[in-house]
């Protein structure tokens, strides 16, 4: 039963073959057993969960069940949810019970899908590794010695371990993909504003964005429908009608055009992950795509780039966790100043800090130019870049990490490190483009993610193009040894 | 770009952190590598490009100004760390 997928899941559902009550218990029961290994979730709401797959059930009986009614979720605890604990994996929420629902929350609530709980993550996003966590580094199911990525980490580690049947992830800079491409998932991230960020606890405004983490293209396909769509609530989310993201799922991938950018092909990519790509190309070849080289000249400047419009956002946003109104204060302020300062102090992690600060100075008098501006005039020659490769190909493929899931505490004392293990994923964030990782093999017997780029709003394109390479591999199809 | 710790005191002030001396030292340094990193843009000419803030060049979308959302202070204050009569207490700021 763990294996199976979504729709898989759904039409035993329909068929009476489970009830969701039974689903979601079974989930819970293996929740109780196996987390202590991985720390996935941060908090899990059996009570909650079994109320709202008895509730599906009642609607699966009276017939107007959606295909999600009754399919146990888990949602990284990013995403705000009504009485329940949203921490966003910080000391600062600790105490944060949301007084409302996320948007994202809202839709699958409405959908009558199950919320098992909610994932363990790098700390209000920041990381590549899970492990900025407040509630402890997560374990990738694949290697325990390893990290699931991050920041959606524990969402990646709980679909990978089977501990949920799909997850909901947000990427800034990679978030989603990374993970997905650590545990041997597919991970979609939307084009921006696809997805109403309302609820979705801020990081970087302009390039937050949720999306699916799950085991296969069809699954991610039939999360996107509920989670996509116009919000009045969020102001940046597009006034777009969504399509039926299952519906292009088959097309015929004769014609297809792939773009290979030729920077990321130069500069020493690990020969196993360029291995695992060559191949997966070869299966693209045989189904009757055309590989192209583009050029992304700037791509080497995502990463810096990146470093300043991230972190500067963020310290504009994290401004509000004051000590004052909701979360962590400290005990007995002096004076006002004392109270913010000591709050902030003693609830953010280093990471946070550190990138709060970055933001800081880089906004501050007399530097705003030399920083800000030239990054943001940066992003515009990152996203000029997509635009003339999208001119000639229909999609973009390489890597998704430049290397496979690496050693617990390996690079946690090396920020830059760290942030260079993104350097695949982020121009598409400052692009604001959608990008999905896919399974594309094992090295050393740790997952390879391929990733999709493509041009704005072409979800559907990605997903047939993900899907059909599933028709065509099994990798998607792999589990951790260990998980039997 | 090297920050010395007078440059980590005043940005972590101006950020409302406070931080311990004992962490000055190793936040002066990531912080000084971040900014190296960040140093590589100025190896590209970047004038006469306009400065992307947002990936959608849709202009904000404007909405009549009318009441639509419901006052829920009660309830938004269940979770504040300390009220009186539906305000939020802070320490004293005026003697």
């Amino acid at each position: 039963m763990f294996e199976k997928t979504i729709s898989e899941l759904a039409s035993d559902l329909q068929n009476k073959v489970i009830s969701s009550v039974e689903l979601t218990q079974a989930y819970l029961d293996r929740i109780q057993q196996l987390d202590g290994i991985y720390n996935s979730y941060i908090t899990v709401t059996p009570e909650l969960a079994l109320q709202q797959a008895k509730l599906a059930d009642g609607r699966i009986a009276a017939g107007n069940a959606e295909i999600l009614t009754g399919i146990p979720l888990a949602q990284k605890d990013i995403f705000c949810t009504n009485g329940v604990k949203t921490s966003c994996g910080s000391k600062m929420l600790n105490n944060f019970i949301a007084p409302y629902d996320a948007t994202v929350i809202h839709k699958f609530h409405q959908a009558g899908a199950v919320m098992l709980g909610k994932t363990n993550m790098d700390e209000f996003a920041m990381g590549s590794s899970n492990e900025t966590s407040f509630y402890g580094a997560v374990k990738n199911p694949w290697n325990a010695e390893t990290v699931p990525g991050g920041s959606s980490g524990g969402s990646a580690a709980a679909v990978a371990a089977r501990l949920a049947p799909a997850a909901t992830g947000t990427d800034t800079g990679g978030s989603i993909r990374q993970p997905a491409a650590f545990c041997n998932l597919t991970g979609l991230k939307p084009t921006y504003g696809r997805v109403s960020r309302y609820g979705m606890i801020a990081f970087a405004s302009s390039l937050d964005q949720a999306g699916p983490m799950t085991r296969t293209a069809k699954d991610a396909a039939i999360l996107l429908n509920t989670m996509a769509g116009f919000d009045e609530k969020d102001s940046t989310c597009a006034n777009k009608a969504v399509p039926d993201y299952t519906a292009e799922l088959n097309k015929n991938l004769a014609g297809l055009k792939i773009g290979l950018p030729k920077e990321y092909f130069e500069k020493g990519m690990d020969a196993e992950i360029a291995k695992s790509i060559e191949e997966a190309l070869d299966v693209y070849k045989k189904a009757g795509a055309e590989i192209i080289e583009v050029s992304l000249p700037n791509s080497s400047l995502s990463v810096p780039a990146y470093y300043v419009v991230a972190p500067a956002e963020c310290s504009s946003n994290l401004s509000r966790f004051d000590g004052v109104r909701f979360g962590y204060r400290c005990e007995n302020p002096v004076d006002l100043e004392d109270l913010y300062k000591r709050s902030r102090g003693e609830a953010f992690g280093e990471e946070v800090k550190r990138r709060i600060m970055i933001g800081t100075y880089a906004l501050s008098s007399g530097f705003y130019d030399a920083y800000y501006i030239k990054a943001q005039k940066i992003r515009q020659l990152i996203s000029q870049d997509f635009k003339e490769a999208f001119e000639k190909v229909d999609v973009i493929m390489g890597p998704t990490t430049p290397s496979t899931a690496f050693k617990i505490g390996e690079k946690s004392n090396d920020p830059i490190t760290m942030y260079l293990s993104d350097i695949y994923t982020i121009a598409v964030n400052l692009a604001g483009l959608p990008g999905m990782s896919i399974p594309a093999g094992l090295a050393n017997n740790m997952p390879v993610g391929l990733q999709i780029i493509g041009n704005y709003f072409d979800e559907s394109r990605l997903l047939n193009i993900a899907h059909q390479f599933q028709t065509l591999t099994d990798w998607h199809t792999k589990s951790p040894e260990r998980l039997g | 770009m090297s920050l010395e710790k007078s440059d980590v005191e005043k940005i972590a002030h101006l950020a409302r952190l406070s931080i311990s001396d004992d962490d000055i030292p190793s936040y002066a340094d990531n912080l000084s590598n971040i900014l190296q990193l960040v140093e590589q843009m100025s190896s590209v000419d970047t004038n006469g490009i306009t400065p992307m803030a947002h990936p959608l060049s849709e202009s904000q979308r404007l909405r009549e100004d009318n009441v639509t959302e419901l006052n829920q202070r009660d309830h938004f204050q269940q979770i504040a760390p300390a009220t009186k009569n539906g305000l939020y207490l802070v320490p004293k700021v005026i003697e």
